[in-house]
């Protein structure tokens, strides 16, 4: 039993976030993805410059925190304590852009324009030395000289790493999907055959079941369906929505009017699990959230913990299939933290 | 109704709350005649647990009478006697059909919370955190029993509350940690944790057939009863001796016991620098648990032996041995106890009168009187084992 889920904030995550993933869903993809995702996976552009400048980030770094006064005496500053707690706290700041380049297995350009700032920091210290009281003023220009390199190599990364994710964006526009702003994916197997399951959720008014914010879902005809979700402060969203896609036991997808408040589309598939274990449900959601003062009440509607709400959703699926109800516990029972605690105030919620 | 609450790290208060009521189609409510603080309720008074809520009712050791059933419940009626077992568990899904109740896929409505901590969630437990579903708990004088076709054992032969209300919890949870072991005959098994738990887990190696029980424990009126008991054949107060492991070689002719039962869990308690070290890194909350026992049962074991463990972690522990574990061909089985499995079978062995669980009993108090039982238990005053409330 598994069940995961992701929001991304932009496209280019969204990048990332599907080249981990292989199996049935692949063939769905456009195949400009595969390609970016081909090239990202082997490590592109800027990648290996990165690594270069993190773990020469923390060399320095540990010798400057190691070793200050050594440190100190070879760019030819005055090996006083002034010096090495400066010192110091320079080995600090490279250790952290160190770390922070490292970690991030597909390198972002942040982290090394926090290293540019820091170099540039750095040539401001060794300015002042050079106009004061360098004890060995040669040092002090080969050290200059060596950062303003450095800052160089650092500068040129970034730019390479920058260009690398607007160069992704790009090509998932021209692939011709909206731009969903966020998106959210999980997984679960359903101990019902696939049949079943699938019935279950292609008869759309029974969604609001197990999908919290939904209010009531009207089925129009074959395709169409008019959707009513609650949004906070007693507010409500309507739009209508079409199915997109319809492969009986397979798939479902469907997708928000354009003029929909809340663009949306959503994707539900079937398969049978091994050894007849029932049914692996994978559903995936985007949404589009408008601009504005309602567009953020809306967002939070629908994105209030995104890694709790479709999972959490998905599972109250599997308990309706499973158990014939929503499973409720004293702390789900009503919204909101309070004590697992009986409610004084609820109705007994099942009919005698 | 009154109920046992957490309010606070090492704050029990006894308070006024709301009945209980039917939820759920499969619900039944039971009147709670008996109840116990276990072990593991220790975690949550020390704040060792996540996702707690100030009022949250705690206890997931209890019995009672029921008073009103759902729907959907046929097999119980109102006026039956019902020993209820911890673990929540549905009955239907893929874990629960495959026994593993403590698994089931169905009774965590906060598996979010678990599956963030964990990975992937197991079931609901009565009173035990938010992340554990946030049922409230059985300390009380009612609770709302879900799933109650398939969780409660009724109970139908005349046995008092003392001698079947440990099918709850630590009675099958002790049996479960032993039969994890494999036991054969000749073998020796080292059980770490004289406590409730690690009482029954001494007492079902015997009855699966164990040779020697070796029972480890600091409190010397702890390890009198395994030994006058729960029928342990050895006893070793590890305060007395520089190393368990070495003391375990000499025991056991330098092979090692054949199979290690951590019954202790994630506030372990121990000597020397280890001890230190992992009581500074959980204060400064660099780990969340401390593995004293753990580390030791992996060490100590024969190689190829089974380590079983059944005392509670939470979160992330320092020095694991792995390299021990692994290149000793070491088995390592945990879980918490998939209780509906086996109170049946348990029940058996106390009508045969194979055993009788209330010898772990020390201390019954009323339920109002539950604050100074989770502190005569937690600071282990007057010989305190077991406490048992009467609602």
């Amino acid at each position: 039993m598994g069940t995961t889920s992701r929001t991304l904030d932009q496209d280019t995550r969204g990048q990332t976030d599907r080249a981990s993933r292989s199996g049935p869903r692949a063939s769905d993809r456009p195949r400009a993805r595969d390609q970016v995702e081909s090239s990202r996976e082997a490590g592109g552009t800027g990648d290996s410059l990165a690594n270069g400048l993190g773990w020469f980030s923390i060399g320095l770094g540990l010798a400057q925190i190691a070793a200050p006064r050594g440190m100190a005496r070879l760019i030819g500053v005055t090996d006083d304590s002034r010096s090495a707690a400066i010192m110091r706290t320079v080995g600090m700041r490279e250790i952290a852009a160190g770390i922070g380049i490292l970690s991030q297995p597909h390198h972002r350009p942040g982290w090394l324009w926090g290293r540019v700032a820091g170099d540039i920091m750095d040539l401001a210290l060794l300015g002042t030395v050079l106009s004061g009281n360098s004890m060995q003023r040669n040092r002090t220009v080969v050290a200059t000289a060596a950062v303003l390199g450095v800052t160089a190599l650092d500068v040129l990364c970034g730019q390479q790493l920058e260009q690398r994710s607007e160069g992704n964006g790009e090509s998932s526009r021209a692939e011709g999907r909206r731009r969903s702003k966020s998106e959210v994916t999980a997984n679960l197997t359903i101990n019902r055959p696939p049949e079943e399951v699938y019935r279950f959720w292609r008869q759309l008014d029974n969604l609001p079941q197990f999908m919290q914010h939904l209010e009531s879902v009207q089925v129009l005809d074959d395709r169409r369906s008019h959707w009513v979700a609650r949004a906070p402060a007693g507010k409500r969203v309507e739009w209508d929505a079409v199915i997109t896609q319809d492969r009986p036991n397979e798939l479902i997808g469907w997708r928000s009017d354009e003029d929909a408040q809340v663009r949306n589309e959503g994707t539900v598939r079937f398969r049978p699990a091994p050894g007849g274990r029932g049914t692996e449900v994978s559903v995936t959601l985007r949404y589009d959230p408008p601009a504005g003062v309602l567009g953020a009440a809306i967002s939070k509607l629908f994105l209030e913990e995104p890694t709790k709400q479709i999972p959490d959703d998905l599972r109250r699926f599997k308990q309706v299939m499973e158990l014939g109800e929503v499973m409720l516990s004293d702390a789900t029972v009503r919204p909101g933290p309070h004590p697992a605690q009986p409610d004084a105030d609820l109705e007994q919620e099942v009919e005698r | 109704m009154k109920a046992t609450c957490w309010t606070g790290i090492k704050s029990i208060e006894v308070r006024d709350v709301p009945d209980p009521k039917i939820l759920n189609k499969r619900d039944a409510i039971v009147r709670i005649t008996s109840t116990a603080i276990c072990g593991s309720d220790l975690h949550l008074y020390n704040g060792f647990v996540p996702t707690m809520e100030k009022g949250d009712i705690l206890g997931h050791e209890f019995m009672g009478e029921v008073v009103e059933v759902g729907p959907a419940v046929k097999n119980l009626k109102v006026g039956d006697r019902v020993v209820v077992p911890f673990p929540i568990a549905c009955g239907i899904c893929a874990a629960c059909q495959a026994e593993a109740y403590s698994l089931c896929e169905n009774s965590n409505p906060n598996a979010w919370m678990a599956e963030k901590a964990w990975g992937h969630s197991p079931a609901g437990i009565f009173g035990y955190s938010h992340m554990l579903g946030g049922f409230a708990g059985g300390q009380a004088q009612y609770a709302r029993v879900p799933f109650a076709d398939v969780g409660p054992l009724k109970i139908e032969n005349g046995l008092s509350d003392e001698q079947v209300l440990f099918l709850s919890d630590i009675f099958p949870t002790g049996y479960m940690g032993a039969e994890m072991c494999g036991i054969q005959r000749g073998q020796v098994i080292a059980v770490w944790g004289a406590g409730p738990v690690g009482q029954f887990a001494i007492a079902s190696a015997i009855l699966l057939g164990a040779d020697r029980v070796i029972a480890i424990d600091r409190f010397p009126y702890r390890l009198d009863a395994a030994r006058d008991k729960a029928g342990a054949t050895d006893i070793l107060n590890y305060e007395e001796v520089d190393s368990v492991s070495e003391t375990l070689k000499e025991m056991t002719g330098g092979r090692g016991p054949d199979a290690c039962i951590d019954a202790v869990g994630m506030e372990a308690h121990g000597h020397g620098p280890m001890y230190v070290y992992d009581r500074v890194k959980q204060a400064a909350k660099l780990e969340s648990d401390r593995p004293i026992a753990l580390r030791e049962a992996i060490v100590s074991c024969r190689n190829g032996g089974v380590v079983s463990v059944i005392g509670v972690y939470g979160g992330f522990i320092d020095k694991f041995p792995a390299g021990s574990m692994m290149n000793r061909g070491l088995t390592i089985r945990t879980g918490q106890c998939h209780v509906q499995r086996y109170m049946k079978r348990l029940l058996e062995h106390i009508e045969r009168g194979d055993i009788d669980p209330s010898f772990v009993i020390t201390h019954r108090l009323p339920l109002s009187e539950a604050p100074r039982g989770y502190e005569m238990f937690v600071k282990k005053e007057d010989n305190c084992e077991k406490v048992v409330l009467t609602a």
